[in-house]
């Protein structure tokens, strides 16, 4: 097989994937009425997905906040302008950090544990004895999973930057010793609710559902073996991985541009 | 793990993440400062406006009154035209208000100082300021300096 | 007089369907009769059926008739695509050539909701079980009937513990697939798979993991059901003796076909030396037992062919 043949094999077998990604998507969505009527089954997921991510997520952005404290300060004095250092960790964070860093934290928390849930279902027929029962995979396995990393996932990365500024309080105010009045001041200056928090709440509504998406279909379309199941795993968080940064990059472009 | 505890425990979950948002919302941001209309809009035509940017703020004696809302030039003027909303609590400008822009710091932020003249007539909505100065440019300073310098 | 499916299905309210669980047809002793199924009306059809699997040829021009009211047996040697014939008469996979009618109506062709409003009437005992790993016994053998019906709980409960009471766990509601053994699981799953009373069973070889007794249990419970519920079904069997012992018609097929077909007396009488091959166990014989091949000879000797 010569190399231009090769290339344009493994192409068209991005393609074929990535339409396979799409209609099901496309099948997800259209499966999410179910939730309605049964809020369960999507509770459920919310806790697992969620609830059993926020220690490491409030942790994380715990240290990611102490350290911008640090960095922020140590850049800031040589200007003479420690007092702005509420302004670099409220930025950092609102705009940047807490919805990738949560994402990227997600992926590896969260959506590699959905793709292995998943992926194993199908590898011991579970999903295929579920259709047999009359029971659509997709109302009852996928939809209310995708879902819950799609709400959990912006919920998350608020936490996160909120945490993180504390965090960048605490040293900053604690231990360096800026003014606390014009570490709060400083930030509320500069940081505008509908140009950085509500942007940054926007990112990581996209980043919740693109996360999501991956976690899922990696699991669905996971060969149905021990080794398939470990690969789509491992898929699933360097994707995810890799789409974060892209998006974020296009996100930051579109929303950030222009001033 | 009963279907109670997981209703609580997302229920605390959804309750954390709705403050972090209130939080950076109210604490972080400016919103907790502007909710926006309750305020006045008010113009000023600078020569020169140096590096002031939107969401400058605006200070009356030091203290943040408001903060500009948009710049834009004037074909006609040659001018930079500022608009900045200032906080319906502070309604009591007079019209001979000087608008200046200053540095905080000597390579800080650009914003407004406001210093109030002694007119009755107060500013309202729509006004124009018409006693403004430009923003001191570094670059133009140095250079009077040194044409003082060698000139002598 | 309605069966129970019946009403599940049309109106799913408590009072009719307990009424339907005390309404249910005496069980009456099967008198056999040898030449019944082809006359019998067909329940399912399979005709003409083709399917592959990549290069590899699974079903070739297949044809079977699944009568009413009967226990159908297909056999063959492993790996002959069993499970795979089960899967295309549930809709999972597509046939590339050929149809399968149940009920006269092409299952390949119904629409997404159509397909899942059969196969609520349609009971299926997979190979491995496929216990959802993360519900306890109790909620397995629910699973289908809180999916599918909206009973109330008291009566959920009540036909779980007769569904478990038959296959004999009832002592095992609380218990996680992971503690069961392979032959607990199988028999849960099969308590599962009869859970909503369907009218069409299929097992997929039942008998295996099973111990001379529960298997005994077992079997005269398939031959039970399918008389007082008025099933029909399908048992996927390499056990000759079992199957034999509980199918009005047993279909051998190999390669893709049929290739014998009758009643299990019949079979064991005049059969091919193919049939009878593989009926007997015997190792001689047309039938191949390993899986197409290289010569192995060949294969030992030269490592360069693949
Ligand atoms: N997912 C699959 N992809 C490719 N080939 C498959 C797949 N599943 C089964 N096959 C092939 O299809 C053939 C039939 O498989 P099937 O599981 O239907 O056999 P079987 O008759 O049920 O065997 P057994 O009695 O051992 O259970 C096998 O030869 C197998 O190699
Ligand atoms: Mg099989």
């Amino acid at each position: 097989m010569g190399p231009f043949q090769r290339l344009g094999r493994s192409a068209l077998g991005v393609l074929e994937r990535l339409g396979r990604g799409h209609l099901f998507l496309l099948r997800t969505l259209l499966a999410m009425g179910t939730l309605v009527r049964r809020p369960g089954l999507l509770l459920r997921e919310i806790y697992s997905v969620g609830v059993l991510s926020l220690l490491i997520i409030a942790v994380s952005g715990l240290f990611v906040g102490m350290v911008l404290g640090y960095q922020g300060y140590i850049t800031l004095v040589d200007f003479g302008a420690a007092e702005a250092l509420g302004t670099v960790v409220a930025l950092s964070l609102v705009r940047e950090l807490g919805p990738v860093v949560t994402a990227l934290l997600f992926a590896g928390r969260a959506g590699s544990a959905l793709t292995a849930e998943i992926g194993l279902m199908k590898a011991t027929e579970q999903l295929s004895s579920m259709e047999m029962m009359a029971v659509d995979p997709y109302k009852r396995v996928i939809a209310p999973r995708f879902l819950a990393g799609v709400i959990s996932l912006p919920l998350l990365a608020a936490i996160f930057s909120a945490v993180g500024v504390a965090g960048g309080y605490f040293i900053g105010v604690g231990v360096l010793g800026v003014d606390a009045g014009a570490y709060w001041s400083q930030m509320q200056a500069s940081v505008d609710f509908h140009e950085d928090v509500m942007n940054g709440v926007i990112k990581s509504m996209v980043f919740g559902v693109v996360a999501a998406w991956i976690a899922v279909f990696e699991g669905y379309d996971a060969t149905p073996t021990s080794e398939g199941v470990s690969r789509a795993t491992t898929r699933t968080v360097v994707h995810t991985a890799l789409a974060i940064l892209a998006l974020d990059f296009i996100l930051t472009g579109l929303m950030f541009g222009d001033i | 793990m009963t279907t109670r505890r997981i209703e609580i425990t997302v229920g605390i979950f959804v309750a954390l993440g709705l403050a972090a948002l209130f939080m950076l919302a109210v604490q972080v941001s400016n919103l907790g400062e502007y909710r926006g209309g309750d305020g006045y809009e008010v113009h000023a035509y600078f020569n020169n406006i140096g590096g002031l940017k939107v969401r400058a703020p605006v200070t009356m004696a030091g203290v943040r009154v408001g903060r500009v809302s948009a710049i834009t030039y004037d074909a006609e003027r040659f001018q930079a035209r500022v608009s900045f909303t200032i906080s319906a609590r502070y309604d009591q400008l007079p019209t001979d208000t000087q608008a200046s822009i200053y540095t905080a710091g000597l390579l800080g932020e650009q914003y407004i100082a406001l210093e109030p003249g002694g007119e009755d007539e107060v500013l309202r909505d729509g006004d124009v300021i018409l006693f403004t100065q430009s923003a001191l440019v570094l670059e133009e300073l140095i250079g009077r300096v040194l044409v003082n310098l060698t000139g002598n | 007089m309605p069966r129970c499916w019946e009403w599940l299905d049309r109106t799913r309210t408590a009072r009719e369907h307990s009424r339907c669980l005390t309404t249910r047809p005496p069980f009456k002793p099967r008198t056999r009769t040898i030449d019944a199924s082809p006359d019998k009306t067909p329940w399912i059809e399979i005709r003409d059926l083709h399917f592959a699997r990549g290069d590899r040829k699974i079903f070739d021009g297949l044809n079977i008739t699944i009568p009413q009211g009967q226990v159908t047996a297909i056999m063959g040697p492993s790996g002959t695509g069993k499970t795979t014939l089960l899967r295309l008469i549930g809709g999972q996979l597509r046939p590339d050539h050929g149809q399968v009618l149940v009920e006269g109506r092409d299952v390949h062709r119904l629409s997404r909701r159509e397909l899942y409003r059969l196969r609520r009437r349609m009971g299926m005992l997979f190979q491995s079980g496929a216990l959802l790993t993360d519900l306890n016994v109790f909620d397995n053998v629910a699973f289908p009937i809180r999916e599918n019906t909206r009973l109330p709980e008291p009566l959920v409960r009540n036909l779980v513990l007769m569904k478990l009471e038959a296959v004999g766990l009832r002592g095992a509601v609380s218990l996680m697939p992971s503690e069961l053994s392979g032959g607990m699981a199988r028999r849960v799953a099969l308590a599962r798979a009869i859970a909503l009373d369907p009218l069409l069973m299929m097992y997929d070889e039942p008998f295996t993991g099973l111990d001379p007794i529960t298997m005994g249990v077992i079997v005269s419970l398939i031959r039970r059901l399918n008389d007082a519920l008025g099933m029909t079904s399908i048992v996927v069997s390499h056990d000759v003796a079992e199957a034999g012992s509980i199918a009005d018609w047993v279909y051998l097929i190999s390669e893709g076909r049929v290739v014998d077909a009758g009643p299990p007396e019949q079979l064991r009488r005049e059969a091919s030396d193919w049939s009878r091959q593989f009926l007997e166990g015997l190792p001689d014989g047309p039938v191949p037992f390993h899986y197409p091949a290289p010569d192995y000879l060949d294969d030992l000797m030269g490592g360069d062919t693949r």
